[in-house]
């Protein structure tokens, strides 16, 4: 009798795969499945569980169900790309310098003058206290450091 | 970036004027301004001066290990006292426009 194949085995593990393409490519877009991965996390997991029964039916199962070989990779790389996110998102994506030393509330911006895109000097207290003559002066700046394009 | 530039009509009702800085040279920042269709003005700070200033320098993050900015967002009012910082802890996590939308409703009460 011909063995059947172990679609639990490969369903998640491709489900694992997809939890880790759709990351950067899709749920980063929206803050609700970016700021905490819940969304990655659960098909994470999904994944794993299918991968995990498909295991326990080729062993127990040898006899009617394929997988004894396949099924232990399987679980080891789903294993290892789920270990590889997760250390990604909780570890690496926090190593950021603690800016301690950042203005804070209720002290005075510091000023500067830089080019913008145009090379034209932007003066931050210029903007905010236009000399005489000048059109009426703003509300307030939003200054937005980002990390470049380079 | 762009999910500011959808909102910019929001900031200038506010009067509040919106400027991002980064290490990126004026010609970069011209392509990607044009690129991503951003109307508000993108600041090149190359030797990283002002960005340490704000102690916002990622020391080595850049290519080839150059010195870069950290994400972080300041909101300045008309006398130049900073009313509002966002200094996210994971770059997972970044700002969206409405939280600093609330804080910019703020100023002008």
């Amino acid at each position: 009798m011909a063995r059947r194949y172990n679609i639990s085995l490969w369903a998640g593990f491709v489900l694992i795969v997809a939890a880790f393409v759709l990351f950067p490519t899709l749920f980063v877009r929206f803050p609700a499945t970016r700021d905490f991965p819940w969304a990655s996390l659960l098909m994470f997991a999904a994944g794993l569980a299918i991968v995990a029964r498909g295991l326990i039916r080729a062993y127990r199962e040898p006899a009617a169900c394929r997988g004894k070989v396949s099924g232990p990779i399987l679980m080891t790389l789903g294993v290892a790309i789920t270990g590889m996110f997760c250390f990604g998102f909780f570890h690496l994506a926090r190593q950021i310098p603690a800016s301690t030393g950042a203005p804070r509330i209720g002290q005075r911006a510091p000023d500067f003058t830089l080019p913008d895109q145009d090379g034209l000097p932007v003066t931050l207290s210029e903007l905010l206290e236009p000399p005489a003559g000048a059109p009426a002066h703003q509300n307030g700046v939003l200054l937005i450091f980002y990390r470049g394009f380079w | 970036m762009r999910s500011f530039q959808d909102q910019i009509g929001r900031f200038d009702a506010l009067g509040v004027r919106v400027l991002a800085v980064s290490v990126d040279r004026p010609e970069i920042n011209q392509e990607h301004r044009r690129k991503l269709g951003l109307t508000y003005s993108l600041l090149s700070d190359a030797n990283a001066e002002t960005i340490k200033r704000y102690d916002l320098l990622h020391a080595g993050a850049g290519q080839n290990g150059a010195d870069i900015a950290r994400p972080g967002e300041f909101l300045v009012d008309s006398s130049g006292t900073i009313r509002w910082v966002n200094l996210t802890e994971s770059f997972a996590v970044r700002l969206r426009p409405e939280q600093a939308l609330r804080a910019a409703q703020e100023l002008s009460r």
